[in-house]
Formats: structure tokens, C-alpha cells, sequence
């Protein structure tokens, strides 16, 4: 019988007699929770300070292990430790074993925003986004406190526009992951664009040099590249003759290169003329690059072996020592600017392992 | 007198080379400053400049289409081959990439280059009746041999010699169709195909010697087929090219008749001087990839057109010279990196070789590559806009290291 029909009896004589209720079969996915609607998972205080304990502890252990003091045991000696006990050739970085402090790996979480009886503590709160809110609020007041400190200047007639401009060189406004981060909240593009815009107003005064550190808490400092690359002493052979050594790598491929300057442009590799080592025009126009890029091309001899790997990857090689070896003959915005043309980066793709 | 100023100016441009090119641009405008009030002179250095007009950018072509009177000073310039002499001379002589750019450039231009020039030298000093001098054109792949051969072989053309030219040994030895045991002898092998094929082209090269030369013996092809003695030599080729099975043969008779009376030393009307040119010669000597019935390999002796150019190699006939080339590119089984006349010719060959005159080919020098890029230039083969500049130039000559093979393929691909 249709479960309606029971459904209508039971109901018709529900005081009287107790029907059998028939078992309607589900799949047990409706009786799982939903995930998803719950949310990022909450860790409670005693929760992360615990994890903290744990890590403190661990932290010593491990500085036992390794045999050096615990005391002044690093961040960058553990991670050299765990590198060194659980050794992993996988390719994603994010992906191997680490050791860091539960303030990096569980996301900051806001504390409970009202009190015993449900009142908020921050007046902003039913705006829904109250640190971003109350940030904005801050940079007006500040801004009303410049305007303020101008007119008693002008009042006393010292107000001059040419006072200390910050140095904003160097350096980006913080992203808007970041600033999320900071804020521990979740913000719009629109909202980031409009605390942008009022950071440019603040900078626009003349007298914003009062609140420097505070801006530049929303700055990040952009590092300088081309610094980190050690360029090969450049040697000088009996004759006077300028010459540079350097090494370069491309996937099993390992060359290794002199590169002698007052020359004609002839190339060696393995003892062999270029010409005949590598046939394939592709392999030629790889070790071309380096030289025509600076626009060097007939001044220097370059003699060079090469082992390992196969024909491309050994071009490929060849053509990172040759730029490498260059950077002794070449200014500091050349240097820039190879790095930039990507010559100067080591190609890290490697063979994947078979997988079943 | 401006026609013989002319032809001064042109010699002056084939000695010097480019930078004559300026000084005369510059006598010219010089002359234009000085134009005297009267109009008839004007008249006259107008027709010179407008008739001087071309000159000045083909300063890499020589028009001395003669290779009798090349000399140095002709290095490195481009001399055109006469059409006529292209079809005669060159039926399948030419290596099949310059055959394609005579076509695409409507001229066959041949640069001039001292390993041809040494040669032709050597020729033209020889003493033709003592036995033919053997001279071994080697040098690395790409560098120009087969083209200085024919150079050299145009040359001997221009100068009424016979001319037996085979184009690439290596092709008699590897990829045959019909390999015939041989009617003759029963240890040898015929090619018919490719025997008639070569019958076909020298009967065109050497037309005018067909009918004066006369066979010296009887030759017997079957039981009803033979020619008798005294009989011309067109009619052997035509023996040959008609009866296919008997078409090597042929040939080995026609080399070994040639051989006999190249020095004159028969009949004296048909006193001619002989040249065997062969390109590739090591194939006559290394392995063959053909196959008997019983599927053994092939050696090259049991060929009968490579016996008979193995006779024809030495050097007990007079009155000639034999003109040979190394070739790495088709023989069969030999490392790419070869290219010294003792690892290409093996033991054998370079014994039986030996004496030899050795000329080495290399790479284009500095004013050859110039020469070359101005010509392709010219002939507006290199299209991009780039190549007209330094920089261009210097990214041509790292990529190619100045290998005219090599060259010529970049630039076709550009």
C-alpha cells in the first residue's frame, strides 16, 4: 500500500489502534551532517595554548636530539632539523614535514565579541566588520588631527609645504590578503580600495610626516633581486687576458665554462667546435642569447664541458654558466636586466617519477 | 674616353672589394659639382653614371664568366655559369639544394674560392703525358667540395677536355632497385639502371666527342648483339642505353676505351685530354648496404660499375687528370664526425689513392661570408628587416660559425 494511505489511516485512528509504521529507506548521506554549513572549524584558547605547551616542549626534544643547546634553539634550526631527520623529495615545498608554531599554522580567530548578556563590546560591531571599520575611523581621525595641526601652524604663520616627505620607494601598500590577515576579518575589493584611497589622502597632506610609523605599517619593503646573485670573481690569466669561470645546471645536465674575453667568438665545448656538438639549430640559438642579449657577440672565446643528460638540457646548462660567467663583465643594470630576460634563473623542472 | 675610364673603375672594384665601393660613389658626386656650362658633356656623364648605376652593389659578382681567368683577385666573388653550360655540362651534376636555388634565383652564381682556384692552377701546369695526377678535395661536412669540383669542372669544360663526371658514388652503392648477377663474369653484379642513367648523361656532357672517337676492339654483349671495331662511340652508348641488361658493361667498356686513347696516343685525330671526376669517391672503397639473393652484404668489388671506376682510379693510362671528392654526407656506415681522407677512404682506399694531391675545403673566411650575405641580400632572400642590420649579420655568422651548408639552410628557413 502507498505510504500516504498508511499515513491517513494512522491519523484517522490514532487514539484506537497503533499501526505498524512502515520504514521509509534513505541513503545515510541525509543522515550525515552537512560540513559545509558549519563553517571553518573553531579552535577553542585552551585548545591553541595547549598546542603551544606541545610545541615548546617539542621544540626542546628536538634541540636535544639534534645535540645543541635549547635555549637558543631557532625557528631556522628546527626547520634545518626537521629537513634533516624527515628528508622528502617532493616537489611542492608546501607539501613536506614542518615544525612551526601554532600561531602560523591555526588561522587567527577572533575572541568571543560580547559579553554575558549578548552586548557587544566594540561600538562598531553591528556593522558587521568592525576592525575594518574602526582602522578606517582611526586613519580619518588622524587625518583631522593633520588638518587641525596645520591651521595652528598657519595661524602662527609658520606653515611651510615643504616640510619631510615620507620615502615610499622601495616598497608596496600591503595586499589585501594581508590586510585580511591583519584584521582577522574578511574584506571586499571594494572596501580594500577605499582604505587604499584614504591611506593616498592621508599622504597627500603636507604635514603627514607626523604619522609615519603608522603608514608605514601598511607598507611592505620590496627587496632588491638582483642583489642576491654572487657574480664570479673575474681572473686574470699570464697574458693578461680577463677571463671568468662559472658553473650551470639543467636538469641532469652539469656544464662548466671559461669564458675569456679579447676573443673572436669561437666555442668549444667537450673539444669539439660548436657547429659539430650541436647540430640542431634550437641548441645553438640557446647559447647565442646570453651573448646577444648583452650585445657581446664576437668578443669572447668560451671554452666548455658539458656531461650528463641529453642535448637541450645540456644547451640549457651551457647557456645559464655562460650568462652566470657574464655578469663579471657586465654593469649593475645589466645585471637587472638579465635577470629580468630570465637568464639568470636555473630552470627547476625536473623529471617526474613513474607513477603506477 | 668615358669607356675606357669605365673599364678602369672596373677593375679597380675587382681588386679592391667593398671599400671602393664608397670612393667611387663619391668620385661620382664629385663629378656632378664640376659639370662644365656645356650641354654635350653633360650629356656624356650623365650616360656614364646611369650606365655605372648597377655596378655598385654587385660588388661580390665578377663578370668574368670564364674560370680560365679567375685568380685571386677574384676570391670571394660570385661568376655565373652560362645556362647553356648549366644543361650540357650539369645534367645531375649539382647537389640537388644548389639545383633549387638556380631555380628560385633564375641564375646559377658559383663563388669563387682559393681550393678551386689551387686546382685549376694545378691543371693548367700539368704535364698530360706523364700518368693523370690524382687530386682528393676534404674538408668537414658542408664546407664546399662538391661545389669547388664543379667549378673545376666547368673549367675543364671551357677547355674542350672529356668529361666523365660522376656525381655521387655513394648512390651506385646503396639503394638499388635491380641488382642483376652479371652477364659477363659470373662473380659480379650489374646496376642497370643506374649504368644507363650515367650513359644518358654523359652522352649529353660530351656530344661532340661521340662521333670522332672510335672503338679499338670487338666487343661481344650476346650471342647476336656485338659491336665491331672502329665503330663511333655514340653508337657503344646507344648500345648501352637500349639494352639495359648489358648497359654496365657498357660503361665498363666505354671507361676502359677512354682510358686507351686519352692520350693521343692512338689515332691522332682524336687527341683530347680526359677528366674523371667522381664526388664521393670513398664510396668505391667502404662497404655497400646491398644485399645478395642469399642476403649476405654486398662487397663493392663484386660490383661491376664500381670495378671499372676502380680501374679508371689508377693512374696507368696518360693525358688527364683524375679529380676526386670526399663525401660524408651519403655514405653508409660511417660516423658523422669523419671527415679526415684516412678515415673516410679506409685502409684500402687510401693505399690504392695513394700518391695524391691533397686540397682542403674549409669554412667561409671573412670576406667569403660577406660575399655570400651581400648575394643573398641582393637576390632579396633574406627577407626579414633584421638581417639587413650588424646585429643581424652577427647572429648569421654565430649560428652558422661561416659553414656555407649551413648558411644557406638558415637563410632558407628564415
Amino acid at each position: 500500500m502507498p505510504l500516504w494511505l498508511i499515513v491517513s489511516a494512522t491519523m484517522d485512528a490514532v487514539s484506537s489502534v497503533k499501526l505498524p509504521v512502515r520504514q521509509i529507506y534513505v541513503s545515510s548521506s541525509l543522515w550525515k551532517k552537512n560540513l559545509a554549513a558549519a563553517g571553518p572549524q573553531k579552535f577553542t584558547q585552551e585548545f591553541i595554548d595547549k598546542q603551544v605547551e606541545e610545541f615548546e616542549v617539542g621544540k626542546r626534544h628536538l634541540a636535544n636530539m639534534m645535540e645543541e643547546d635549547p635555549e637558543t634553539f631557532t625557528q631556522e634550526d628546527i626547520d634545518r632539523s626537521i629537513a634533516y631527520l624527515f628528508p622528502s623529495g617532493l616537489f611542492e615545498k608546501r607539501a613536506r614535514p614542518f615544525m612551526k608554531h601554532p600561531e602560523e599554522i591555526f588561522p587567527k580567530q577572533t575572541a568571543i565579541q560580547w559579553d554575558a548578556k549578548g552586548r557587544p563590546f566594540h561600538f562598531l560591531f553591528y556593522t558587521g566588520k568592525q576592525s575594518y571599520y574602526s582602522l578606517l575611523h582611526d586613519v580619518y581621525e588622524k587625518i583631522l588631527a593633520i588638518e587641525r595641526h596645520q591651521d595652528k601652524m598657519r595661524n602662527k604663520g609658520l606653515f611651510t609645504s615643504d616640510t619631510k616627505q615620507i620615502l615610499l620607494t622601495g616598497s608596496r601598500w600591503l595586499l589585501k590578503e594581508e590586510i585580511e590577515e591583519n584584521l582577522v576579518e574578511n574584506i571586499s575589493d571594494q572596501d580594500y580600495m577605499r582604505l587604499i584611497q584614504l591611506m593616498e589622502k592621508l599622504l597627500s597632506m603636507p604635514y603627514c610626516s607626523l604619522e609615519k610609523e603608522f603608514i608605514l605599517k601598511f607598507r611592505k619593503q620590496l627587496e632588491v633581486q638582483s642583489s642576491k646573485y654572487e657574480i664570479p670573481a673575474l681572473q686574470y690569466d699570464p697574458q693578461g687576458v680577463a677571463f671568468s669561470v662559472a658553473d650551470g645546471r639543467r636538469k641532469t645536465a652539469k656544464a662548466s665554462i671559461t669564458l675569456r674575453d679579447s676573443g673572436s667568438g669561437n666555442i668549444t665545448i667537450n673539444g669539439r667546435n660548436y657547429l659539430h656538438y650541436f647540430p640542431v639549430l634550437q641548441n645553438r640559438v640557446q647559447l647565442m642569447f646570453p651573448l646577444l642579449f648583452v650585445g657581446m657577440m664576437g668578443r669572447f672565446d668560451i671554452e666548455g664541458s658539458v656531461e650528463g643528460s641529453g642535448h637541450s638540457a645540456q644547451a640549457g646548462a651551457l647557456r645559464l654558466a655562460i650568462s652566470r660567467a657574464l655578469l663579471s663583465f657586465v654593469s649593475e643594470g645589466e645585471v637587472e636586466k638579465m635577470r629580468q630576460a630570465g637568464l639568470l634563473t636555473a630552470d627547476p623542472r625536473i623529471r617526474e617519477r613513474k607513477k603506477p | 674616353m668615358t669607356s675606357c675610364k669605365r673599364e678602369k673603375n672596373k677593375d679597380i672594384k675587382k681588386i679592391n672589394g667593398v671599400s671602393f665601393r664608397i670612393t667611387k660613389r663619391a668620385t661620382q658626386k664629385f663629378r656632378h659639382l664640376h659639370i662644365p656650362s656645356s650641354g654635350q658633356q653633360l650629356e656624356a656623364v650623365a650616360l656614364e653614371t646611369a650606365s655605372a648605376e648597377p655596378n655598385p652593389l654587385s660588388v661580390f659578382r665578377t663578370s668574368e664568366q670564364d674560370p680560365t681567368y679567375h685568380s685571386e683577385g677574384h676570391t670571394g666573388q660570385y661568376y655565373m655559369l652560362p645556362p647553356a653550360h648549366i644543361q650540357k655540362l650539369f645534367p645531375y651534376g649539382l647537389p640537388p639544394r644548389f639545383q633549387l636555388q638556380i631555380k628560385t634565383f633564375n641564375e646559377g652564381c658559383v663563388m669563387v674560392r682559393p681550393p678551386a682556384l689551387e686546382l685549376i692552377s694545378y691543371l693548367k701546369r700539368a704535364d698530360y703525358s706523364k700518368p693523370p695526377l690524382r687530386y682528393v678535395l676534404h674538408g668537414d661536412i658542408g664546407t664546399g667540395k662538391t661545389m669547388s669540383l664543379c667549378h673545376v669542372l666547368h673549367y675543364c669544360y671551357t677547355q674542350g677536355w672529356l668529361i666523365v663526371h660522376i656525381p655521387d658514388a655513394h648512390l651506385w652503392i646503396k639503394n638499388c632497385k635491380e641488382l642483376l648477377p652479371s652477364s659477363s663474369r659470373p662473380s659480379r653484379f650489374d646496376q642497370p639502371i643506374q649504368a644507363s642513367q650515367w650513359l644518358k648523361n654523359f652522352k649529353i656532357t660530351n656530344e661532340r666527342f661521340l662521333s670522332k672517337l672510335k672503338t679499338t676492339q670487338r666487343y661481344v654483349w650476346t650471342k647476336r648483339e656485338s659491336t665491331k671495331k672502329g665503330q663511333p662511340l655514340g653508337e657503344l652508348i646507344d648500345q648501352g642505353v637500349n639494352r639495359m641488361k648489358s648497359s654496365s658493361d657498357v660503361v665498363g667498356a666505354v671507361l676502359r676505351e677512354l682510358r686507351l686513347q686519352a692520350g693521343g696516343t692512338t689515332e691522332g685525330e682524336g687527341a683530347f685530354k680526359l677528366t674523371v671526376a667522381v664526388d664521393g669517391v670513398n664510396a668505391l672503397w667502404g662497404k655497400t648496404s646491398l644485399k645478395k639473393e642469399d642476403r649476405t652484404m654486398c662487397e663493392p668489388e663484386e660490383l661491376t660499375l664500381i670495378h671499372n671506376l676502380r680501374k679508371m682510379m689508377k693512374n696507368n693510362w696518360s693525358g688527364g687528370a683524375i679529380l676526386t671528392a670526399l663525401s660524408q654526407t651519403g655514405s653508409v656506415f660511417k660516423p658523422r664526425s669523419a671527415y679526415l681522407p684516412n678515415e673516410l677512404l679506409g685502409e684500402e682506399g687510401f693505399d690504392s689513392m695513394e700518391p695524391f694531391v691533397p686540397v682542403s675545403v674549409s669554412n667561409y673566411n671573412e670576406k667569403e661570408f660577406e660575399s655570400c650575405y651581400l648575394y643573398y641580400l641582393d637576390r632579396s632572400w633574406l627577407q626579414h628587416p633584421h638581417s639587413r642590420s650588424e646585429e643581424g649579420k652577427k647572429e648569421l655568422i654565430f649560428l652558422c660559425n661561416k659553414n656555407p651548408s649551413i648558411l644557406e639552410r638558415l637563410c632558407a628557413a628564415l
